[in-house]
This record gives structure tokens, C-alpha cells and sequence, in this order.
């Protein structure tokens, strides 16, 4: 099954008045792989997640979303809560977007939200105390344990989220998006802000995440350290245009990245190859 | 006007605290500037009394000795106000609380609730000959659940409401017109307004979904104005400003709270007295509040609940979790209307007659203050509010005229003593190993 | 057509009054981010200290109009300025980096002590004032009908767009004005360049009073009457004109103000009077469906 692209991005464009933010961007990402979007600052990286993720309506193209089963999604119809309800996408955002003042299980709890909305029989069931949605609750409990035991943070589960250090907000959002269930995990920067240590701790989640098979993961991230040891596939950017596609390998002997990361014009390019002796 | 501070006292006061380094004359100068503000402030409106004389004509009076007296105050007033800052230190100095007094005021929380129940619940038995008591319980406990009620809206989903009062008045008509046009029952109607307001709840939240913080709260206070003006106008069926009288005073269940045969007093075979309506409408609100209560609790550790303070942490999050933000929002205005609504049928069947005017922005101000000021989304704080707000209002009810004058200052000094009202921490609604309380500075507002 | 010329020129009168309000909201909410609430209830002290002075001014013996209505406007820009700064200072300046709702409901509590201490210092019943301004012109007769421009309309609208004017060149051109727009982008960064914050947001505060004592002035000469409640109603109709215009907006604010007085007016004229106020709030309502922001106001982008 692995290889069928779970995520097809196609001729996407996005403006803002008479910026061009995206233009003509075409890309796949693959089932069970993890996918980085990289470029340069102000590429659009995140205006592309934003599109996938409905927080915005493209000025163009299409994104489709194929789950494993078959059933396949056009993300730039659904809009924004349905993207998560129905076709399953779930993000992390660049600047952490936990609930600040409700503790770290309720974050997992609120994840939870349309399964346990179901158990409840739209609230009515749960106001009653039905059995059904006890045994629900228990187990969206257990589905928060083993989250916040993965991450390391079962200790601190009865905290706040806002009282937590900043390298564990980052993985207790990863966390709080995986208890969705998602088919495809967007991540806006997970490794922003974190030290070496932290750095290495998220590329094993990432990488458990990939070997239980049913989430795919698409993310956005500058360190490069990060991306190369993880990603099965890289598409970079540059000023809303995608320049390479590739493995992390092919990627990284790209001319035109490099010039991109450096900041050269095209015939310049040459001589910075020849400068790095490329 | 209020008795004057003695300044000599104030003076003494402040030479003998020169030697632990306040600064007199700088007191005293503030306090000069205070009085002198006051007294262009006053210049006018206090030096000079205007009236419409006979003729129709304005005449106008001085004032002068009242001016003096309220520049004096004010002066004196700044020095006190000047001495307390001295002595409580600067602004913003944090009074940290050590272990064991947290201690303390947990288990006061914990002891408290269950004390202030069982003390309403006996209200009726210990005052039961105190009918005004008994009637400023009545009234405490209808805001303590409109209080409860706007909680879920405000405190709970972070929406701003300035026009809660509309829902109230929706359950007031809604069951005045009810039961004097169609004669209808209490029981009957009281739902039938908690529905009705609901709608309106939801009609109201329709347009709103997509405002934010202070667009919000124009549109809610906007609202509550054009359903108080349709009261007012649309004579034929509301009264107009003269209202609606002879509502139909609740049952108990049928049986009728009157002298008549088949009243309760007859069929117990007991003397009739007017007390026994007050005493059964005591435990009508008490019950109906505690439904608000319980059905609130209940609502915060449900999905639907959690959804609510999860859209006042943050709504973009919410709708990246797949939580349908929309529907989410009116759930929370119509449930908070709903309880507005049931609290209107009571105060209609209470008093037996309605008019717009006790339908005003200043009752959505009172039940907002309420909220704000217990403390937003705690329910034991909100009830504390509404007897301190209700019960501090009812003691100056002497002061007559200057009473809205007192209930403004109380609100600004309030506001200024605690901007996060009197319980300073939420609960968690659910815990692996102990519940732990979350500093409101943590919580967000909301929009 | 002659009715509704007549009632475009008292609605024109009545949206310069509400614009003159708006435009003190609007200043204070762009610079400090909170609905003044007690901004109505300052547009009433105007009012009030107006009428009180022109009181005094008659009995002492004073007779040319143009001179009495000059001294009247500026004691009453003046004092109600102090009013202004005064609010500012004890209700608002305390709560400045507190928590939302906190400022708002101070705001609230002070709308009701300055209404109730008006009531308690000057009395509830109404206070009418015999017309000050009389006469006008006649613009043209049809059909038995006349449209009259009075001189009194005429004044609101001059002082109104002179005003405005002084106005626009203040927050433009001046250092004042300038450390206001600093304010309202970042007060902190403001602070940082030396902009002495709390200063401008009190001279805020003291322009929007002082601009709202003008209406208040004008609201007195134009219907003859003052009494405590009506910077409630007033104070309502203004917000909502700065919400409709988009607050934050200057130019938003008078055009608000403009509508509302317009849509009152007609609505009043071809409708039904009792229902004006309703008219004027459902179009607030239904412009902030299709425009959550207001006409002029900017619209604000969701930054994910």
C-alpha cells in the first residue's frame, strides 16, 4: 500500500490581492512517508499548509486526499473543521496554539472531540450518565494516557498547558493532533525552538509515528538535521514555486536549492557550485 | 453629604508615619491636585443648581457650601487613598501566598459550597417569619442563576454578551402571555420560555458567529435594546411600558398556594398564610438554580462543555481539531438562554406583573458584572458575586437615589481589585492522578 | 421629494451630532482597545455644563449670542475635557494591561456614576432651554411645502466639519497626533522611543470628551433639552455609528454617524418613530453580517 500518494497538491495557487504567495505549486505526498516541505523563509511553506489544512481558500488548483480505503477528499471544498472531521488532516501550528488554561489531558481530551461527541448521543446521553458514554470517556482517557506516556509527559498530565516547558507544549500539540486520528499529520515547525536533545527526541516520535503505518506525515521544518534524517521525500520552495522534488539525497545536491538557501541569482549558481566544489 | 475625615486625624496619622519614610508633602500636593480637579469638576455641576422654575422657565441656585464639602471630601478622601498605597506598598507588589493559607482557602473551598447550601436550604425555616428575608433570598437566587446561566456564555465559551437580559425578558413574556391568553400552566409554560429563548438565543447567534470581542458585544447589547424597544411598542400584544399584570401565580404542581377549598392550606388542613407561597417560590428558584448548576457541571466534562472553553482558549485550534465552531457557539447561547428563559418565567410568575422596565441594559450589566466579578466560569464564585453584588445593593437600598452612584464605584473598585474576579483559578474537568486548579492568569478570555 | 429633502438635511443635523460621539469612541478604542462605555454619559455632562453656563452667562447679563455661545463652548470643552481625564484616570488607567472584560465592566460602572451623579447633582427631570438660535432660510416652497434650513442646523454642520478639520490635522500633522497613530500600532515599541504613553492616552481621552461636550452643546441648542439619560441612548447610537463606520476609523466614525442619523431620520419620516431606534440597530446587525469590521474599518486577517 505503501507508495499510493495519500496527498496530491495540484497547480495550487493562492493570492493576497497582488501577492502571489503560491503559484502553480504541484507536489505528492505518500502513504506512510514522512514529507518535508522546506525553503527559504517566506516561501510559502505555510500558506501551503494553510491551504491543505482549509485555513484558507486557494485561489486556485486543487489538493485531493486519498485515505487508505479509498475514499478520496477535495480539501479545497471541504472547509476548515471538516478537513479534520472528515478527511482526517490534522496540524500542529509554527507558534504553538495549545489551550493555554486547561491542562495537559483535557488538550487530549478536546482532540477527542468528535468521537466522544458521538458517544455522548450529542450530549444528551452524557448528561444522563449512560453506560455507553462512560465506557467512552474511559477509553478516550486511555487514548490520552498512552499519548501523554509517549511523549513523556504523564506526569504532567494534570497541569496546564501553559505552565509547561516550552519543548513539551511542542510535542503535547503533536500528541494533541494525533489523538484525532489523523490520515495525515501536517506539522508547521515541530522542531522550532528546541534544543539538540529535544531535536533528536521529535525525529524518533516522527519516526514511531511513521512505523505504525496509519498516519502519514507532512512537515514543515528548517532544521535541516531533522529533515534529512527523517524525511522519505523533500519538495522545496522558493518564493511560491516549487524548485526540487526528491529525496532527501537528490534534494540536497540540487543547484537550485543551494542558490535558494544562499540567496544567489541562477547564473550565479555555477560558481557557487564550483566554490563548493559540487 | 458624607460626614468629612477629620483632616487633623489624617495629619496626625501621616507625622507619625514620617519616620517610616513617607513622604508628607508629596501626599499632601497630590492630594491638592485631587481637590482641585474636583473642584473645576464640581464647579459647575454641584456649585449650580438648575430646575425648571413654574413658568416653565429654568431658574438656577448655588450651591457653594455643598461644593466645599465635596471638594474637602475629595481632598481628604486622596490623602486616606494616599496613606492606604503607602501602607500596602506599591502598586502591583505581588502578596504571595504561602503554602498553609492555600491550604486554608482550598479547603474553604471545599467547605464552603456545601455550608452555603444547606444554609439556603434552611432559609425558609429560620427566617420563616422575616418575609423580607425570605424575598431578598428569592431575589439573590433568581441572579445567582442568570448568573450561572451567562456563565456558560461568557465564562465557559469566552462570548461577550451585553444582552443577556433580552433571554430573561423572552421568559418572562413567554410566559405571561401564555398563561394569561391561552391559561396555560407554570409547568407547562416553563419550558415552552426556556425553548423560546433558546431560539432567540440561536437567532441571535447566527448573525454574531463571525464577530469578535467588541463587535460582539455591541451586536449582544444591540439585541437586547431592539427586543426591549419591540416590548415597549408593540402594544397589542406586550402592554407596551404599561406591561402585562395579573400573571397567574405558580401552582404546587395543581394545587393552588390560596386560601380557596382546594388550596394547599385547606387540603393539609392547616391555616393559611401568604408565607407559604414565598417559602414554595424559595425553593422553586433554589431548585431551578441548582438545575442550572448541576446541568452546567454536568455539560463541562462533556465533550460539548470542554468544546465551549476550549473555543475561548482558542478558537483557530479548535477548528484544526475538527470541532465545528459554529455549532459549538450557538449550543453555548442557546443553553446560557435557555437558563435565562426559565429565569424569566419565575420572576413573571413571582411577581405577577411585568414591564419592560425591569428589562434594561443595566440588569444585563448587573448579571455580566456578576460574572465577571466571581470569577469567570467558576460557579462557586459566581454565587458568591450575586450575594455580594445583590446583598450590597439591597443595603444601600436607604441610600435610594445614591444607590446606582454606589453600585458604579463598586463595580470600577472591583474591577481594579480584582480584574479576574474573586476565585482566581479553574478546575480541571478531568484528572489522571489529582486535580490540580490552573491560575486564571493562564485562562483566556475569549472574544 | 420636498419631505425627503427636509429629511435628509435633519438627518445630515443628527448624523454630525452622533459623528462628533463616534469619533471619541473610535480614538479610544484604536488606542487603547476598549469600548469606552462612560463616553455617553461624558457626551451628557457637555450637555449639562453647557446649559449651565449659558444659564449664568444670561442672568449676568450678557446678550450677543455669538459671544455667549463662544464662552459656552469653551468651558464646556474645558471642564468636560477634565471629565474625560478624569474618567480615564481613576476607571480605566488602573486596569490598562488587565485582563479584557476587567476595563469593560469598569467602563460600565462609570457610565452609571456619571449618569446617576448628574441625576443626583442636577435632578431627573428634564431641563429645557428656550431656543437660543432662531430663524433660517427657506431653501424652496412646493406644493404648500416648505424645506427650511435653520441657522441652528447650519452651525451643527459648520462647527461640526470645522472641527473635523482641526481634528484631522491634529492627528496628522502634530507631534500629538503622531504619538497617537505610534500608540495605537505598539505602545510598547512607542514607549521605547520615547512617546510618554500614558500621557497620550490621557490626551485621547481629553480631545474625545472635548469633542463630545461640542455635541453635547449642539444636542442642547439644537432640541432644547438636556436630561441624565441621554448619553445612554446617544452613547449607544454613537457606537454603533463607530462600529458601522469600522472602529478605529476616523473617517469611518463621522460616516457612521452620518448613516445612523440619516437612517433614524427617514425611517422616523416614512416608517414609524417608535421604531427607530430599532431600525438603526438591526442595521447595525445586518452590515456587520456581510462586513464584520465595518464600512471603512480594516479587515482583519487571521494570522494561523
Amino acid at each position: 500500500m505503501s507508495g499510493d500518494p495519500i496527498l496530491e497538491v495540484d497547480n495550487l495557487a493562492m493570492r493576497f490581492g497582488g501577492i502571489v504567495a503560491v503559484n502553480g505549486l504541484s507536489f505528492a505526498a505518500r502513504h506512510g512517508e514522512i514529507t518535508a516541505l522546506i525553503g527559504p523563509n517566506g516561501a510559502g511553506k505555510t500558506t501551503v499548509f494553510n491551504c491543505i489544512t482549509g485555513f484558507y481558500k486557494p485561489t486556485g488548483g486543487t489538493i485531493r486526499l486519498s485515505h487508505r480505503d479509498g475514499k478520496s477528499y477535495q480539501l479545497q471544498r471541504l472547509n476548515d473543521f471538516r478537513i479534520s472531521k472528515i478527511a482526517k488532516v490534522a496540524r500542529t501550528f509554527q507558534n504553538i496554539r495549545l489551550f493555554p488554561g486547561m491542562t495537559a489531558l483535557e488538550n487530549l481530551m478536546v482532540a477527542q472531540h468528535n468521537a466522544l461527541m458521538r458517544a455522548s448521543g450529542l450530549t444528551f446521553l452524557g448528561l444522563i450518565g449512560a453506560p455507553s458514554w462512560r465506557s467512552a470517556e474511559a477509553s478516550a482517557i486511555e487514548l490520552a494516557r498512552i499519548w501523554l506516556k509517549r511523549i513523556g509527559l504523564l506526569e504532567r498530565a494534570d497541569d496546564a498547558a501553559g505552565n509547561l516547558p516550552y519543548g513539551d507544549q511542542r510535542r503535547l500539540e503533536i500528541a494533541r493532533a494525533m489523538c484525532t486520528t489523523p490520515a495525515l499529520l501536517c506539522l508547521d515547525e515541530p522542531a522550532a525552538g528546541l534544543n539538540a536533545r529535544e531535536s533528536a527526541g521529535l525525529s524518533e516520535l516522527l519516526m514511531s509515528i511513521r512505523a505504525e503505518g496509519n498516519t502519514s506525515i507532512l512537515l514543515i521544518e528548517h532544521d535541516m538535521s531533522v529533515v534529512m534524517e527523517i524525511s522519505d521525500h523533500v519538495v522545496v520552495l522558493d518564493y511560491g514555486v516549487k524548485i526540487a522534488d526528491g529525496t532527501p539525497q537528490h534534494v540536497r545536491d540540487d543547484a537550485r536549492v543551494i542558490a535558494a538557501y544562499l540567496g544567489v541569482e541562477d547564473d550565479e549558481v555555477a560558481a557557487v557550485e564550483q566554490e563548493l566544489g559540487l | 453629604m458624607a460626614p468629612l475625615t477629620p483632616a487633623p486625624a489624617a495629619a496626625a496619622t501621616a507625622a507619625a508615619a514620617k519616620k517610616r519614610g513617607l513622604d508628607v508633602a508629596f501626599i499632601f500636593k497630590k492630594s491638592l491636585i485631587s481637590a482641585l480637579v474636583a473642584l473645576v469638576l464640581f464647579s459647575l455641576m454641584i456649585g449650580v443648581r438648575t430646575e425648571a422654575g413654574p413658568t416653565g422657565q429654568l431658574i438656577y441656585w448655588t450651591r457653594f457650601g455643598d461644593l466645599a464639602a465635596m471638594v474637602g471630601a475629595v481632598f481628604a478622601g486622596s490623602i486616606v487613598v494616599e496613606l492606604l498605597r503607602w501602607w500596602w506598598g506599591p502598586v502591583g507588589t505581588v502578596h504571595s501566598v504561602g503554602p498553609k493559607v492555600q491550604g486554608a482557602l482550598s479547603f474553604a473551598g471545599r467547605v464552603l459550597p456545601p455550608l452555603m447550601l444547606g444554609f439556603t436550604f434552611l432559609m425558609p425555616v429560620i427566617f420563616y417569619d422575616q418575609r423580607y428575608i425570605l424575598d431578598l433570598g428569592i431575589l439573590v437566587l433568581t441572579y445567582v442563576m442568570l448568573g450561572w446561566g451567562l456563565n456558560v456564555v461568557v465564562g465557559l465559551a469566552g462570548l461577550l454578551d451585553l444582552g443577556y437580559v433580552a433571554f430573561y425578558a423572552v421568559g418572562a413574556y413567554s410566559y405571561a402571555l401564555l398563561a394569561t391568553n391561552f391559561g396555560l400552566s407554570f409547568w407547562v409554560c416553563l419550558p415552552l420560555a426556556g425553548i423560546l429563548a433558546a431560539f432567540w438565543g440561536v437567532l441571535l447567534g447566527f448573525p454574531v458567529l463571525r464577530l469578535r470581542g467588541d463587535y460582539l458585544a455591541i451586536v449582544t447589547l444591540a439585541f437586547g435594546e431592539i427586543i426591549r424597544l419591540v416590548i415597549i411598542n408593540w402594544q397589542s400584544l406586550t402592554g407596551g411600558p404599561n406591561g402585562i399584570s395579573g400573571i397567574p401565580r405558580p401552582t404546587m404542581f395543581g394545587i393552588p398556594l390560596t386560601p380557596a377549598e382546594d388550596g394547599l392550606a385547606a387540603r393539609l388542613g392547616i391555616e393559611f398564610s401568604p408565607t407559604h407561597r414565598i417559602v414554595f417560590l424559595f425553593y422553586l428558584i433554589l431548585a431551578l438554580a441548582l438545575l442550572t448548576n448541576w446541568v452546567t457541571i454536568r455539560l463541562r466534562r462533556l465533550p460539548i462543555g470542554r468544546a465551549w472553553e476550549a473555543l475561548r482558549e482558542d478558537e483557530v485550534a479548535c477548528r484544526a481539531l475538527g470541532i465545528n465552531t459554529t455549532t459549538t457557539k450557538l449550543t453555548a447561547f442557546a443553553t446560557g438562554a435557555m437558563f435565562g428563559g426559565f429565569a424569566g418565567a419565575f420572576f413573571a410568575t413571582r411577581q405577577g406583573f411585568i414591564s419592560p422596565e425591569s428589562f434594561t441594559f443595566q440588569e444585563s450589566a448587573l448579571v455580566l458584572a456578576i460574572v465577571v466579578l466571581g470569577g469567570m466560569g467558576s460557579q462557586l464564585g459566581v454565587a458568591l458575586a450575586a450575594v455580594a453584588m445583590i446583598g450590597g445593593f439591597e443595603l444601600f437600598r436607604g441610600l435610594d437615589q445614591y444607590r446606582m452612584l454606589v453600585f458604579g464605584l463598586a463595580m470600577v473598585l472591583l474591577m481594579i481589585w480584582r480584574p479576574r474576579g474573586l476565585i482566581g483559578h479553574r478546575a480541571p474537568t478531568v484528572f489522571l492522578e489529582q486535580s490540580r486548579a490552573i491560575s486564571s492568569d493562564l485562562v483566556k478570555e475569549g472574544r | 421629494m420636498d419631505y425627503f429633502a427636509q429629511q435628509l438635511i435633519n438627518g445630515i443635523v443628527l448624523g454630525s451630532i452622533y459623528g462628533l460621539i463616534a469619533i471619541g469612541y473610535t480614538m479610544v478604542y484604536g488606542i487603547v482597545g476598549m469600548i469606552n462605555f462612560a463616553h455617553g454619559d461624558v457626551f451628557m455632562i457637555g450637555g449639562f455644563i453647557a446649559l449651565i453656563s449659558f444659564l449664568i452667562l444670561v442672568s449676568l447679563g450678557l446678550t450677543f449670542v455669538p459671544v455667549i455661545l463662544l464662552i459656552v463652548l469653551l468651558v464646556s470643552m474645558a471642564i468636560t475635557a477634565l471629565y474625560g481625564w478624569t474618567v480615564e484616570r481613576i476607571a480605566y488607567r488602573p486596569l490598562r494591561h488587565s485582563f479584557r472584560l476587567a476595563p469593560m465592566l469598569s467602563a460600565i460602572g462609570m457610565s452609571f456614576v456619571l449618569m446617576n451623579y448628574s441625576q443626583v447633582a442636577q435632578g431627573a427631570r428634564v431641563k429645557p432651554v428656550p431656543p437660543i438660535i432662531t430663524g433660517g432660510y427657506t431653501l424652496y416652497e412646493a406644493d404648500g411645502f416648505v424645506v427650511r434650513l435653520s441657522n441652528i442646523q447650519i452651525i451643527v454642520v459648520i462647527t461640526t466639519v470645522v472641527l473635523l478639520a482641526i481634528f484631522t490635522w491634529l492627528v496628522a500633522k502634530t507631534r500629538l497626533g503622531r504619538d497617537m497613530r505610534a500608540c495605537e500600532q505598539d505602545q510598547t515599541m512607542a514607549a521605547l522611543l520615547g512617546v510618554d504613553v500614558d500621557r497620550t492616552i490621557s490626551m485621547t481621552f481629553v480631545i474625545g470628551a472635548a469633542l463630545a461636550s461640542v455635541a453635547g452643546m449642539m444636542y442642547l441648542l439644537y432640541y432644547g433639552l438636556v436630561d441624565f439619560f441621554m448619553g445612554f441612548v446617544a452613547g449607544i447610537k454613537a457606537f454603533t455609528a463607530a462600529v458601522l463606520g469600522g472602529i478605529g476609523s476616523l473617517p469611518g466614525a463621522m460616516l457612521g454617524g452620518l448613516l445612523i442619523g440619516l437612517i433614524e431620520t427617514l425611517w422616523s419620516a416614512y416608517f414609524s418613530v417608535e421604531y427607530k431606534d430599532v431600525a438603526a440597530f438591526s442595521i447595525l446587525i445586518i452590515v456587520l453580517i456581510f462586513l464584520p469590521t465595518g464600512l471603512l474599518g480594516r479587515p482583519e486577517v487571521e494570522k494561523v
